[in-house]
């Protein structure tokens, strides 16, 4: 009941189509990766652009919310460091969500394949064609997607431990239903 | 004065040399490009064609007897990646191995007022003819004579992209053909 114990219903909502979003989209990239030239590829490529580009907009829309309303703090039992490494890793999946689809943005700009927004907004190409750019793009939206998938890992993990075997509130107050801490 | 006097008959030389018949028939390949404009998913995208052979006889004054010829070298595109050029060389676009060239015959030339005129002729692509008609600009300078035009054709009237691909939701069926073709005029024979 006391709103300082949970995450905004807005919050709550963001974060949890953020994770769908992101499980969604990065097997589809790997997944098409993999594809010989089909329509069926051409077809996922544009998904897999749509979905990053929805991903950046919502981050920065949580972004938004998060600088102008203040979390639940986490449970006094949590020791401060691990408070602080908490933080910071938040920080950096944002960070990632935004910085991701901008790589994929460029790559696409320099591959010569220009984002087309659900097939009605043209983004505006950030750099000329240039194939040498566009596999170095490549090589770091990659890279990036796996120290994505690292970070995302270690924040679900966290998140279960804290549930599962400290019994402490840390992820109740993110869960989508469930009554309030006690 | 002497010097309008001189610039007068500049004019004057030059309105002769331009009512002169002159027949634009040297065809500066290297100067002359071929490209193709299409919608992927919704996306623009354009794409050309490095080498064709055009052959033009055509003279602004004597428009009835204007002729073109291309040969377009299907093998020669540049889709924008290699993995689309080995795609559209295959069986279900152009065939190259079986089909390795277009051919675009004119059968006329029509005036439309100005530097205006339309090319109408016959498109032929993977064993497959039809009628095609090509607006196109004219621009004269001096002995230079550059033709712009273009296009639209459906890539399915010519099964460019059977079976997975005849799907236009994926690659639309409409392309823009635009060419941009540099002639230089005759060397003029009679005095």
């Amino acid at each position: 009941m006391n709103p300082a114990t949970r995450y905004t219903a807005t919050a709550i909502t963001l974060h949890w189509l953020a994770a769908l979003l992101i499980f969604t989209t990065f097997p589809l990239g790997v997944y098409m990766h993999e594809l010989t030239l089909s329509p069926l590829k051409l077809q996922l490529i544009s998904y897999h652009k749509w979905l990053g580009v929805t991903i950046f907009l919502l981050t920065v829309a949580r972004l938004a919310w998060r600088t102008t309303h203040t979390p639940p703090p986490l449970p006094e039992t949590i020791p401060r460091w691990q408070q602080r490494a908490a933080h910071g890793l938040h920080l950096l999946l944002y960070a990632l969500l935004l910085v991701i689809p901008l790589t994929g943005w460029l790559m696409s700009s320099a591959k010569g394949f220009p984002v087309v927004y659900m097939g009605l907004v043209q983004l505006p190409d950030l750099v000329g064609k240039d194939k040498a750019l566009g596999d170095l793009l490549m090589d770091i939206h990659k890279m990036l997607n796996f120290g994505l998938l690292a970070l995302v890992g270690m924040h679900i993990a966290a998140a279960l431990k804290h549930h599962f075997i400290e019994h402490d509130a840390t992820l109740r107050r993110m869960l989508p239903f469930g009554e309030g801490v006690k | 004065m002497k010097k309008s006097q001189f610039f007068s008959l500049l004019l004057l030389a030059s309105a002769i040399c331009g009512a002169q018949a002159a027949e634009f028939n040297q065809v500066q390949t290297g100067k002359s490009t071929l490209a193709f404009a299409y919608k992927q998913m919704g996306v623009p995208l354009e794409g050309k064609f490095g080498k064709f052979a055009v052959q033009i006889a055509f003279d602004p004054a004597k428009i009835n007897a204007a002729q073109a010829r291309l040969e377009v070298d299907l093998a020669s595109i540049d889709t924008g990646s290699s993995e689309g050029n080995d795609e559209v060389a295959g069986k279900l676009w152009f065939n190259t191995k079986a089909y390795p060239a277009a051919q675009f015959v004119s059968g006329g030339v029509k005036a439309l007022g100005g530097n205006r005129y339309e090319a109408l002729g016959k498109l032929t692509i993977k064993g497959r003819s039809l009628d095609v008609s090509a607006p196109f600009t004219f621009k004269q300078e001096g002995a230079v004579g550059v033709f712009d035009g273009a296009f639209t054709l459906k890539r399915l009237d010519y099964a460019i992209g059977e079976g997975i691909w005849a799907d236009v939701g994926t690659v639309a069926n409409e392309v823009r053909i635009v060419f941009h073709i540099v002639t230089n005029a005759a060397p003029s024979a009679k005095k």
